[in-house]
């Protein structure tokens, strides 16, 4: 771990000011980042704890919004009743991810800003775009069995690891930040940007910016919704592919459909293609197929990953019929 | 008290965060040492720039081949397996593997060393390493030496051309398994502290003696010059039974600052440095009669070592005298890669062995329409096929019945793909385990002391095996005393001598020799005129002799029992499977082990460790494999959440029958080890019950939804 | 509103408060809990497994909640309430999940078991369901390459079951 200063801050405005520091980074929960400061791969010149800083409640805005806080610790969150009830898919996202301890400690916002579990962006004596940028993609025809067939470029092909995003995907939710320019709302399908020519810019976050919370949209038919994880172990482990899936059906005719796909993605991964075949029709084992292979349509597999197209086809078919199965 | 299940002695210790492990020992003046490895598989280190770590706030030293002293020999002076191994102690500007060691720096704290170790600058001149066995695979070499100085390289009996011939059903396949890395849960660790020309190494270890002897030698000095102290070790399975690379470091580093320093790798730099389980590539021929007769069994084996030592995965010895084939021939190959150099992994030689050979027994079984056990019981062998000599025992046509009893495998409708919960198809499997029953000379120590109690001391080692607690009831049941009034010391190269703890062997090597030093207590603690039993006598002698303790010593070694038996431990391991046809997800729900293994001396801990050895098998069905990458051989998934072991939510229910046996011949305690038999079968049997449930024969470890998803259904 | 702000060659003050005790100390922001606990204040049974996360081995209780020292800063944990594993014994009375640890054998090489019985002490106050895939699930934050899962999860079901 490089050398760096240590702030707390107890207020959002003194987290702004201290984060104004070159190379500043905001420590929530540490999960992601003291982990890749101590593999060089976070070099912070300052470390601004904002641990003290009130931002840890769940409430409910008078349009039916839930807001979860920044901080709210990701066990506490799927543990909420206003999750738990009314988002089930978000719930089991975080309850599928990670460890008990680690969900203790991971914050709503650092769960939004983890990093790739890519070996080569782990290990700084690989080429690594995202890491340095300009140094090419070691994974591209390296090992890349754990790697994204969607939403890839040339230049990268890291997988979003988490399994919350899935979930918030699936519902809209919107990150709400306060910068120097003041306060903004990002539509979470906006927040998380494509690797293209630019793998190191990962979401729409401007340096500095502070997320204080996250917005759950009312979205009455999620209270019959499913997330379906795969991975290699029973626990304690990344997604190889997952699913989070919610359905509004009515007369076993599907009214809504919300579709995400996690573990194959460059960013949590919103199949809208996938959501217009499902939309109008009848429920049944055969749309979810076509719907399946819609979502999968644009993949590009590598060497070692290209048995996770049909694994995440076969995981959002399992999750839709499970989701019909609740309604 | 032999044979009763009572709790671990080192249980509170452990449960209340006191036991001290070798990183935990309180030194002064200690500072931190920080190996810097290679970022390259093979060549020449052509310029190292240390300014900036040697500039680094706090620190002390950084030791580079350019200034590192010069070890006798180019410090191979004490090369000698097992303990002394081929080491990379800064002597040369060679790099012979990706994550070798460079240099060691070596700071006031861990957090300034750690950060100084990143500031080096290394340029290379590279060149094309060889990294990936498969492609390697015809540079394989026959291995003519000993095996360990022990085992043929090669085996024949009869005619195997003649044997295939024969028969009317022939499996010939090729099984893989990968590189597996140990992973104990304790990382490797070294406090070295010099004073004047002693040497004490507070190091984890499973073999203080080795160490203490390769380190002497290695660095040029007298035996008597080292200490070696290992209190409790967290976990080894074969990876601290070696003096690895950063042990001599450790003493060098601290001799150049002239401080106490302290060594702990890193989790990623377990991933090399300290050894791990080599890739096999076994193709097997086996063949039979239709009724089931083996008429042949061919097994050939390639495993990889490095370029700079030659280490065998030794998978052929159980295909030697499993069966009654009456034509059996083995081959060892070696390959060597820039890869870390390989050592024992649980039940080494063993564990992937039987994965090739049961899993082709089971592929035969199928072809042939007979029921796998039925199939293992026409060809059982009644005496060591391969020698002729009479077993010392064997229990293994029990372990079957009662393995098969016990895990019902008579509900099992032997067509793949026949028997489903629900949406799961599920699999039942078994193999058959065994590990050779082995034994070295080892010596005890036991006195009584003023207050009435007994200390025994062996330099033998405590890794989660409960050795504290076996020696205190064997000195305890030789000294017909309460446990309670004896005390076991172990784990310190100034207590009597004692072999590796490895192998299955602590128990039958150490508890004859604890058992002896106890015998001989006891009789002159009656020469004295007390009785054992009775503590007021015993306190009486030591205060009639003016507090002089009474002590006696004794050494146990194997005799001629090994030229005249062939001595194994058996057992049968079953395991039931749940697949998931759709998503390839697979799940070991159930486990039984039967085993027979000589004598049991403490139920208690001998169960755990058999459960422990079955969920090491599982580890390597599903999960292990240690990726390297193809072009530089880097270590790629070098940490514990890209390299795979089970956590405890993949664990079902494991049922272990320890069957009774007695055999009078292994040792005088009649016990065989258990350390490494319940690994051995495990793969296999997930395997065979793999292809059972799911009809997809997988022939290379580990078994992953990838393989599974290519045949399952949509 | 700013408390501290220190650079690499200052030191932090920080106060841990490890088992009822003030401890206080002046660290390098760079030492997490965990080197805290085990290298400044000789509180070795908290152990180092991967010091990333990936296994358990160094659970402690903060706030009254189990999380990973390695992946704390010890000048994050200021101030907050710390229990290792030396805080969980009233004295030579073991707490009940240490003892039931012993009698189900849920160790072997003892390395992990600090961790174990840390995560499993606090489990008992957290939503984990009643049956044995429960509390598998609920513990598998701690990885132990012993294998002593069955005995580790018939320790924690004595222990909630009330047979102790
Ligand atoms: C072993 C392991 C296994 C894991 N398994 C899973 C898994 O299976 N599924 C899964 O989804 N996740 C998993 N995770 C990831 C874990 O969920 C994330 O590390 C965690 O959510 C990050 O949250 P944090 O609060 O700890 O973030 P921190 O590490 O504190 O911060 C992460 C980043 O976010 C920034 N940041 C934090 N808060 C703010 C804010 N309010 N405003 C702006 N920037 C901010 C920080 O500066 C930092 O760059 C795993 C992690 C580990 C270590
Ligand atoms: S996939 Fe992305 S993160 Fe991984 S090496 Fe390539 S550029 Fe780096
Ligand atoms: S040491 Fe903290 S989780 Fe492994
Ligand atoms: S007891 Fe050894 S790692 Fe768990």
């Amino acid at each position: 771990m490089q050398p760096f200063a240590f702030i707390t801050v107890t207020g959002e405005q003194a987290a702004r000011q201290a984060a104004a520091y070159p190379d500043a980074r905001y420590l929530a929960g540490g999960t992601t980042l003291i982990d890749l400061m101590k593999l060089n791969v976070e070099r912070p010149s300052t470390v601004v704890d904002i641990n003290a800083v009130p931002l840890a409640a769940i409430s409910e805005l008078p349009d039916g919004t839930v807001r979860v806080g920044a901080m709210v610790r990701n066990s506490d969150m799927a543990h909420h009743p206003l999750v738990r009830d009314r988002y089930p898919l978000i719930s089991q996202a975080i309850l599928a991810g990670a460890s008990g301890q680690i969900r203790n400690m991971a914050t709503t916002a650092g769960n939004l800003l983890q990093r790739t579990r890519c070996y080569y962006f782990r290990d700084t004596t690989m080429r690594c775009n995202k890491r340095e940028p300009g140094t090419g993609c070691a994974a591209i025809d390296g090992y890349n069995r754990i790697h994204a067939v969607l939403g890839t470029s040339e230049h990268c092909i890291a997988t979003h690891p988490s399994d919350l995003c899935v979930a918030l995907a699936a519902v809209d939710a919107t990150v709400r930040v306060v910068g120097s320019k003041g306060a903004r709302a990002v539509p979470f399908g906006e927040f998380h940007v494509l690797p293209d020519e630019r793998p190191e810019r990962e979401t729409a976050l401007e340096p500095g910016e502070l997320i204080v919370a996250v917005d759950l949209p009312p979205l009455p038919f999620a209270r019959r919704s499913v997330y379906v994880k795969v991975r290699d172990r029973a626990s304690y482990a990344f997604a190889l592919a997952s699913a989070a899936v919610a359905l509004d059906l009515s007369g076993g005719v599907i009214r809504q459909a919300r579709v995400a796909l996690g573990g194959i993605a460059t960013r949590p991964w919103r199949a809208h293609e996938a959501e217009l075949l499902l939309e109008g029709r009848e429920a049944s084992v055969e749309m979810y197929r076509q719907a399946a292979d819609a979502a999968l349509a644009a993949a590009i597999p590598r060497r070692h990953n290209a048995f996770k197209i049909e694994l995440a086809r076969r995981t959002l078919v399992r999750a839709l019929s499970r989701a019909e199965a609740l309604s | 008290m032999i044979g009763a299940a009572i709790d671990r002695l080192d249980g509170r210790q452990k449960v209340t965060g006191r036991a001290t492990y070798s990183a935990e020992w309180p030194i002064e003046r200690l500072s931190y040492g920080v190996i810097v490895q290679s970022a390259i598989a093979k060549g020449t280190i052509a310029a190292m720039d240390v300014s900036a770590a040697e500039q680094a706030p706090g620190v002390l030293a950084v030791i580079t081949a350019g200034n590192a002293p010069k070890l006798p020999q180019g410090g191979q002076a004490g090369v000698n397996p097992p303990a002394g191994r081929a080491l990379t102690l800064l002597q040369d500007t060679r790099v012979r593997y990706n994550g070798e060691p460079i240099a060691v720096v070596i700071a006031e704290s861990f957090e300034q060393a750690t950060h100084a170790a990143s500031l080096l600058r290394v340029n290379y001149h590279e060149e094309q390493p060889a990294v990936d066995i498969m492609q390697a695979l015809p540079t394989a070499e026959p291995y003519t030496k000993k095996i360990l100085g022990q085992f043929e390289p090669f085996s024949r009996r009869g005619d195997v051309d003649a044997g295939l011939r024969d028969a009317a059903v022939v499996v010939e396949a090729t099984y893989t398994t990968p590189l597996e890395t140990h992973n104990a849960m304790e990382p490797h660790s070294t406090i070295a502290v010099w004073e004047r020309d002693q040497l004490t190494l507070y190091d984890a270890t499973q073999y203080v003696y080795g160490v203490k002897r390769f380190v002497a030698k290695t660095l040029g000095l007298r035996d008597d010059q080292v200490r070696v102290v290992s209190k409790f070790t967290g976990g080894a399975f074969g990876s601290k039974g070696s003096a690895w690379s950063h042990v001599v470091l450790a003493a060098m580093a601290a001799r150049h600052v002239g401080r106490p320093v302290k060594i702990v790798l890193s989790r990623r730099q377990m991933f090399g440095p300290v050894g791990g389980r080599p890739y096999t590539v076994q193709r097997l021929r086996v063949g039979a009669r239709h009724d089931g007769t083996l008429t042949a069994i061919d097994q050939d084996v390639v495993s990889s070592t490095s370029t700079f030592e030659d280490w065998v995965e030794s998978s052929t010895l159980q295909t030697r005298m499993l069966y009654a084939a009456p034509n059996v021939a083995t081959a060892q190959r070696l390959v060597r890669l820039n890869l870390g150099t390989p050592t024992f992994n649980r039940g080494p030689g063993e564990s992937s062995g039987t994965f090739g050979l049961e899993s082709a027994i089971d592929e035969l079984a199928w072809r042939l329409g007979v029921d796998p056990i039925e199939l293992r019981l026409r060809n059982y062998a009644s005496v060591d096929p391969e020698t002729g000599l009479p077993w010392s025992s064997k229990s293994l046509r029990e372990c079957y019945e009662r393995g098969a009893e016990r895990f019902e495998w008579s509900r099992r409708t032997p067509a793949p793909r026949s028997m489903r919960d629900g949406d799961h198809l599920i699999g039942l499997g078994m193999a058959t385990a065994t590990y050779p029953a082995k034994r070295m000379p080892a010596s005890a120590a036991a006195t009584l002391t003023a207050d009435g109690a007994i200390l025994v001391e062996a330099a033998t080692h405590e890794f989660g095996t409960g050795t504290y607690t076996v020696m205190t009831q064997i000195a305890a049941d030789a000294l017909g005393v309460p446990i309670d009034r004896v005390r076991f010391e172990l784990g310190d190269s100034n207590l009597p001598d004692n072999p590796i703890s490895a192998g299955s062997m602590t128990v039958s090597s150490t508890g004859p020799a604890v058992h002896a030093a106890a015998v001989a207590l006891r009789e002159r603690i009656r020469q004295a005129g007390a009785d054992p039993s009775d503590v007021e006598s015993c306190r009486r002698i030591i205060a009639a002799a003016a507090g002089a303790p009474l002590s006696a010593t004794a050494a146990a070694a194997p005799g001629a029992e090994k030229a005249r038996y062939s001595m194994h431990a058996f057992g049968a391991v079953f395991a039931e499977v749940r697949v998931d046809p759709e998503l390839g997800e697979l799940r070991v729900a159930r486990v039984v082990g039967a085993y027979a293994a000589g004598r049991i001396l403490n139920p208690k801990t001998a169960r755990s460790q058999m459960i422990g050895g079955i969920i090491y098998g599982l580890s390597m069905a599903l999960f292990e494999h240690t990726a390297i990458d193809p072009r530089n051989g880097r270590y790629l998934n070098a940490d514990l959440s890209e390299y795979l072991v089970p956590v405890n939510a993949d664990v079902g229910d494991i049922d272990v029958l320890l069957l009774d046996e007695t055999d009078e011949h292994v040792n005088p305690l009649g016990v065989k080890g258990l350390g490494e038999i319940g690994t051995t079968g495990v793969a296999a049997a997930v395997a065979n019950a793999v292809y059972h449930a799911s009809g997809v024969r997988v022939r290379d470890l580990p078994i992953t939804i990838d393989q599974l998803l290519a045949g399952s259904d949509r | 509103m700013t408390h501290m702000r220190s650079t690499s060659s200052v030191l932090v003050d920080v106060e841990l408060l490890v088992n009822g005790r003030r401890l206080p100390l002046a660290l390098d922001p760079r030492v997490t809990l965990l080197d805290a606990l085990r290298e400044h204040l000789g509180l070795t049974g908290t152990k180092k497994g991967c010091d990333h996360g990936q296994c358990g081995a160094c659970t402690v209780h903060l706030d009254g909640r189990r999380i990973l020292s390695c992946l704390t800063l010890a000048a994050s944990a200021s101030g907050r309430e710390i229990t290792t594993i030396e805080g969980l014994a009233d004295g030579d009375r073991l707490h009940p999940m240490q003892q039931a640890f012993i009698d189900h054998d849920g160790f072997q090489c003892g390395y992990c078991t600090s961790g174990q019985i840390m995560s499993a002490v606090a489990l008992l106050d957290e939503p984990c369901g009643p049956g044995e895939a429960d509390v598998r699930e609920c513990m598998s934050g701690n990885i132990c390459r012993c294998g002593a899962y069955p005995g580790i999860v018939a320790a924690v079901q004595a222990v909630r079951q009330g047979r102790g």
